[in-house]
């Protein structure tokens, strides 16, 4: 009877089964959609947030000023790179105790926002001060004071380079290439950041004038001599590391296909081989050597190295160009070589090229917050390194200090022979104009050579050959650096 | 004080609601609804939480007391919500009662500190709607004739979306509204319901090939008229909501994906046609190079979600107000701004909760007038969120659609509450076949323990 009625009520049911799995599939898919949806958010909050809410646009930023004071951007000693003082009658002044000798790097908050004071400028707005002390100012009515920037930067080293440039207008920027650390960064002409307001009409109205630009990270010039860094390390890769058998007799200059390439002032090397070329930075040799190059592989080396990339530099750049393609007429593939044509590199980018070389051939990112702080003095976040790219394999990057040992020793770097310490690098005048006796002194390269532990990038306008005018300056760096840190 | 009172209060809110969340998930699985009872209990207790201390927070910050006279009604509307449904329909899904009002504490709130106007009008059509759908999940059990109404649901429907689409008056940019008396009337929210009963009522009839080529016909002129009135966001769910009911009824993948790519080449076309469609696009792929037109929205949506940060900056700490209609499409990015983005993911998670809620009920539904019904309207729902929700955080384009029952609109949140509350109806149908069978099975295990013990 009762197995009877049950069965029954089965029979019904097994009618109209009912089949779940599309349903299912279809929670499942939109669910999915749903945790993707959430994903990109947290994507956003890693990756992308910190630069999107530093835009300008966002609303925010004042916000943040009304409820904060503007936190202090310190050197790496601690030495007070800007602060915001508090006038007699309540108003908040940024005051720059340094004025002129950190514009670029330091920045304004004023009139917009530059260098540091634009890069962290979120993070000197928000405070992360302890309770008690928020409570503390909330009952005096008083603003929390913004988290503070410890900064890489070097206060004596920045001087020094800064005196070293002198009345020239030009770039200078010191690296650390184990960490990517900056440690000073110049760049001339230059202003009082506590005048910005006062100057700031002047500027605006003199469209020439590129006073605002920072030339280390901004300038984008014709490498010159410098680019025979890359050029060499093109031929080298593409003769599988064998340079043994190159030899070229100079006369002064060098002609293909209707166009000549001449040695700066005309100058006679005679027999050299790929070193010496490299060291004397014999325009013809190099211009030889382009050539024979397969430029496909050429412009491949070139993104390598970060031609026409983004970089993670979080200060304000511009990106350095490579501009040559395997259809360009000889007259082009000669000037690349030897670093004038269409290349443009600025002082920041082929400072992390040597800083490449320096570190067995990995480019750290460069750069110039070492830390946060609350006002309080308790560590809100500390950077460390990070690899920007593998620019070349160790054993390039030891060929190429060899090389740039050689143009201390023999070459056009001979100022920096003799010393204390053993420099590798490499010098360029890079002409800019149809007058061939106007041109910019370049500078790149480290010491030691075989324990790097300081590299410099020195680009002086209009001045000369690099020998004559950059060479000193990066001297007087390496010396002071090796005097401080002995 | 009072300051850092609220700013510490942050994270003991962003605290209650993630307990929320967790114990959802909880809810979700399983299937003895009284042994959760404790569960559904604690969500409560989190849900006056963060609606207290919400207010609380509202109130120092602006030092105006009246609020707690606002605060009060709304307890009073939540409480009455929870018990009345409870007590009038005790077979009803709990889970997704607490949801639906953890989703209007939310709306409350984050309404009260945008625009105080606003949240009392919000308030009133909230109460009128939960009044109305008191009724509704009796209705739906009751009204057996609603299987008949098919072509009457898909001709009010069309009349509706068309009437708006020539007459209707222009709301940024899109042809949405009537308005009359102060309110406005979207229609096309209503509307989604009865396409989903039409699209219902066509294929429980017959799943024939003729069938189902004169539904998609009605469904396209549905899609159609909405496209033409510039009404993207509505366009898609329709579309996303029909091709889902298509395949679960006639369960055949071909359908499925024959429409996805006839969708696919109409937004294809659509796009090289409309210029609006383009903008959109646009403002997607780079808002930033925009940032002052086409991506103005976007981006001032992205600067409140990244300014908030994970604990957010506290009510009226931020600046929601400077994105563009906040209170209806981008009301998700003023929470995620004020409450963070943890609370703001714990609300995405409390929605697909309903979401899945939903889909079961749905899949525990053995007449199909009633089972397309369930899935319908719940595929109606979690497109909108991901509309909304993507759009706001750029993982799709914006299409302009609001966040259900969080965003500030009148008709959209009637026609959610009614749209709920069908669901919950549906649930008491559900129950009622389950119920016997549950009892029945208890009684044997009863039995069996029994005799176990006597053995």
């Amino acid at each position: 009877m009762l197995k009877r009625e049950k069965e029954q009520q089965n029979q019904p049911e097994k009618k109209k089964e009912i089949h779940n799995g599309e349903i299912l599939f279809v929670t499942v898919v939109f669910s999915l959609l749903m945790v993707a949806v959430i994903w990109n958010i947290v994507d956003f909050m890693l990756h992308d947030k910190e630069e999107a809410i530093n835009n300008s646009f966002n609303p925010r930023q004042e916000l943040l000023a009304s409820q904060n004071i503007r936190g202090s951007i310190y050197s790496k000693d601690g030495d007070v790179l800007a602060k915001t003082r508090i006038l007699a009658d309540g108003t908040e002044e940024r005051y720059y105790p340094y004025q002129n000798l950190f514009s670029h790097v330091v920045g304004y908050s004023t009139k917009g926002k530059t260098g540091i004071e634009y890069s962290e400028n979120m993070k000197l707005l928000t405070s992360h001060a302890s309770i008690s002390n928020k409570i503390q100012n909330e009952l005096n009515a008083e603003k929390n004071i913004g988290d503070s920037v410890i900064t890489t930067l070097d206060v004596s080293l920045q001087q020094v380079a800064y005196d070293a440039l002198g009345v020239y207008s030009g770039a200078i920027v010191v690296t650390e290439p184990s960490t990517g650390k900056i440690l000073a960064m110049v760049s001339k002409p230059d202003y009082d950041p506590n005048e910005i307001v006062l100057i700031w009409e002047d500027l605006v109205e003199d469209k020439s004038s590129t006073v605002l630009l920072n030339r280390a990270t901004q300038g984008l010039y014709p490498p010159g001599s410098t680019f025979k860094i890359v050029t060499a390390l093109e031929y080298y890769r593409q003769n599988d590391g064998d340079i043994s058998g190159y030899g070229y007799s100079c006369n002064g200059h060098f002609s293909k296909d209707g166009s000549t390439i001449r040695c700066y002032h005309g100058q006679n090397h005679g027999d050299v081989g790929f070193v010496r070329s490299f060291a004397k930075s014999c325009n013809s040799s190099f211009a030889n050597i382009g050539t024979s190059l397969d430029i496909a592989a050429f412009q491949k080396t070139c993104r390598e190295l970060l031609f026409g990339s983004d970089l993670k530099l979080q200060l304000p750049y511009n990106q350095s160009q490579f501009r040559l393609l395997a259809s360009d007429d000889t007259d082009l593939i000669m000037q690349t070589s030897i670093g004038q044509g269409k290349t443009q590199i600025t002082p920041m980018h082929l400072n992390m090229i040597t800083a490449a070389i320096a570190n067995k051939g990995v480019c750290m990112t460069p750069y110039v917050v070492d830390s946060l702080e609350s006002a309080t003095g308790a560590v809100v976040k500390k950077n460390t390194p990070s690899e920007e790219a593998t620019m070349m394999t160790e054993e390039e990057a030891a060929f190429m200090t060899e090389l740039m040992t050689e143009v201390v020793l023999s070459g056009t770097a001979s100022k920096l022979d003799g010393l204390s310490y053993t420099a590798a690098g490499k010098t360029g005048s890079a002409e800019f104009s149809a007058d061939k006796n106007d041109s910019h002194a370049w500078f790149t390269g480290f010491a030691p050579a075989q324990d790097p532990k300081v590299c410099v990038t020195i680009i002086v306008e209009s001045a000369g050959s690099g020998g004559d005018y950059a060479v000193p300056i990066a001297k007087r760096i390496f010396d002071h650096y090796f005097e401080t840190n002995s | 004080m009072a300051h850092v009172i609220s700013d510490l209060s942050k994270y003991v809110i962003v605290f209650f609601m993630a307990l929320y969340t967790v114990l959802c998930l909880f809810g979700v699985r399983g299937n003895d609804e009284e042994d959760r009872d404790w569960i559904y209990g604690v969500q409560i207790a989190c849900m006056f939480m963060v609606h207290f201390l919400g207010f609380a927070a509202i109130c120092l910050e602006t030092g105006d007391i009246s609020y707690i006279i606002f605060y009060g009604f709304q307890q009073i509307l939540l409480f009455a919500t929870i018990a009345l449904y409870r007590v009038i329909y005790p077979e009803i899904s709990k889970l997704l009662i607490n949801n639906i009002c953890m989703l209007l504490t939310i709306s409350f709130v984050i309404l009260t500190r945008i625009s105080y106007d606003k949240s009392i009008k919000q308030f009133f059509i909230v109460t009128a709607s939960l009044i109305v759908g008191l009724f509704i999940p009796y209705l739906v059990k009751k009204l057996k004739f609603l299987k008949y109404l098919t072509w009457v649901y898909a001709a009010v429907g069309l009349l509706l979306l068309t009437v708006v689409a020539v007459l209707g008056a222009v709301t940024h940019g899109a042809k949405l509204s009537y308005s009359f008396g102060g309110y406005s009337f979207q229609p096309s929210e209503i509307v989604k319901i009865l396409f989903v009963f039409f699209v219902a009522g066509m294929l429980k009839e017959s799943k024939s090939f003729v069938q189902v080529v004169i539904t998609t016909g009605i469904a396209a002129m549905h899609v159609l008229v909405l496209v033409l009135s510039t009404d993207l966001g509505s366009a898609l769910i329709f579309f996303v909501t029909y091709l889902v009911m298509l395949y679960v009824a006639t369960r055949k993948i071909y359908y499925l994906l024959a429409g996805l790519g006839a969708g696919g080449l109409a937004a294809y076309i659509a796009y090289h046609l409309f210029s609006h469609i383009q903008v959109r696009v646009v403002a997607w792929l780079d808002p930033w190079s925009h940032i002052n037109d086409e991506g103005y929205q976007i981006t001032q949506s992205l600067f409140a979600i990244g300014t908030g940060g994970w604990y957010g900056m506290g009510l009226y700490q931020g600046n929601p107000t400077a994105i563009p209609y906040v209170e209806q499409d981008f009301v998700f990015s003023a929470i995620a701004e004020e409450f963070g983005v943890i609370f703001a993911i714990c609300m995405i998670v409390v929605c697909l909760s309903c979401f899945i809620a939903i889909m079961s009920i749905a899949m525990r539904i053995k007449e199909e007038f009633y089972r397309f019904i369930a899935v319908g309207l719940g595929m109606t729902y979690i497109t909108q969120v991901f509309l909304t929700v993507g759009g706001g955080t750029r993982f799709i384009p914006l299409t302009g659609v609001t966040l259900p029952l969080v965003s500030y609109g009148g008709s959209s949140v009637l026609a959610t509450i009614i749209m709920f509350c069908i669901v919950l109806g549906l649930y008491g149908v559900k129950e009622q076949e389950g119920i016997r069978n549950a009892k029945k099975r208890k009684r044997a295990t009863k039995s069996a323990r029994e005799e176990e013990r006597d053995s």
